[in-house]
């Protein structure tokens, strides 16, 4: 087994890969949460590229069941109240601050724009602070 | 048709990225929050690659007149910060803490098929499906409000 740190150095590769490869080809911007919500209401023409990523996102999803389950862990461990909580959160707030992980902290970040410096690290410390107060704070609620 | 199929592509390349990386996985996720205990620096290096690669490969593509299947490679929109961004970046921030899933890799988990990845996928898509909904109604109450006077007295208004 690789080290982790070589394995997510990899990964990463592969997905600034995967960014480059629809730039490429499709002339888009790999910003997950902006191709995922750009389904609701579409433009003509806008539809169905959408729907191919997503299904390539999730074909992998299948794949990596398949062949490697271990890489989703025990899957999320909370509520299912808080974890829908946490999707809603995470749906609405992605697109209101147009773009998430992929979008702004990779995408953009590799433009150099300031917009996406901004908002990578405020999801950052917002998401190190929610974990702070649940574990260290409320001590790991469930 | 070939622009579904390197999307496609794409997509299922991203995924395989995610999953190798450590991201479908929302203990790592939330180890490397977890910057006050046992912090996993591992998935800086995701976007340690991602970036690296990225941004070189980007600089070759952009020598291009067009991509390869579209007319024209994206313009940049919005370039100040404002309200929302820091807000919307918030919000996701703290989901994103509370269960160790962003977009791509809750996405990439419903190919898993368990369960709290299929309830978080499905309140994923709620949460976008909601503000698609607030920002139809923002807009058009936008557009209401920029009628003229005249429009408006025609109507009885």
């Amino acid at each position: 087994m690789v080290h982790p740190f070589v394995a997510s150095l990899l990964g990463g590769a592969l997905i600034g890969l995967s960014a480059a490869l629809l730039l490429l080809l499709n002339g888009r911007i790999a910003g997950i949460s902006g191709i995922a919500g750009g389904l609701f209401f579409p433009a003509r023409g806008e539809a169905g590229w959408r729907l191919a990523f997503v299904g390539g996102l999730v074909a992998g999803g299948v794949l990596l069941a398949a062949f490697a389950p271990g890489v989703f862990g025990r899957g999320a461990v909370v509520s299912p109240a808080l974890l829908v909580v946490a999707g809603l959160l995470v749906g609405f707030g992605t697109r209101l601050g147009n773009g998430c992980t992929s979008g702004h902290g990779v995408c953009g970040l590799a433009r150099g724009s300031t917009r996406s410096l901004v908002a990578t690290l405020t999801f950052m410390a917002a998401g190190a602070l929610t974990v702070f107060v649940v574990r260290h704070v409320l001590g790991g609620v469930q | 048709m070939k622009a579904s199929v390197s999307a496609g592509v794409a997509g299922l390349l991203f995924a395989l990225g995610l999953g190798l990386a450590g991201m479908t996985d929302p203990d790592k996720v939330l180890g490397f929050l977890d910057v006050a205990g046992a912090w996993d620096p591992s998935l800086a290096f995701v976007m340690g690659g991602a970036l690296a690669v990225h941004a070189v490969a980007r600089r070759f593509i952009l020598r291009r007149k067009a991509p390869v299947l579209a007319a024209s490679f994206p313009v940049l929109g919005k370039m100040q910060v404002d309200g929302r961004l820091v807000s919307g970046a918030t919000l996701f921030g703290v989901g994103w803490g509370l269960a160790g899933y962003c977009p791509g890799p809750a996405l990439t988990a419903l190919g898993s098929g368990t369960r709290s990845a299929l309830l978080f996928g499905v309140a994923l898509w709620a949460g976008m499906g909601l503000f698609s909904l607030w920002e139809r109604a923002r807009q058009a109450a936008a557009a209401r409000a920029t009628v003229p006077v005249e429009t408006l007295r025609a109507r009885g208004g």
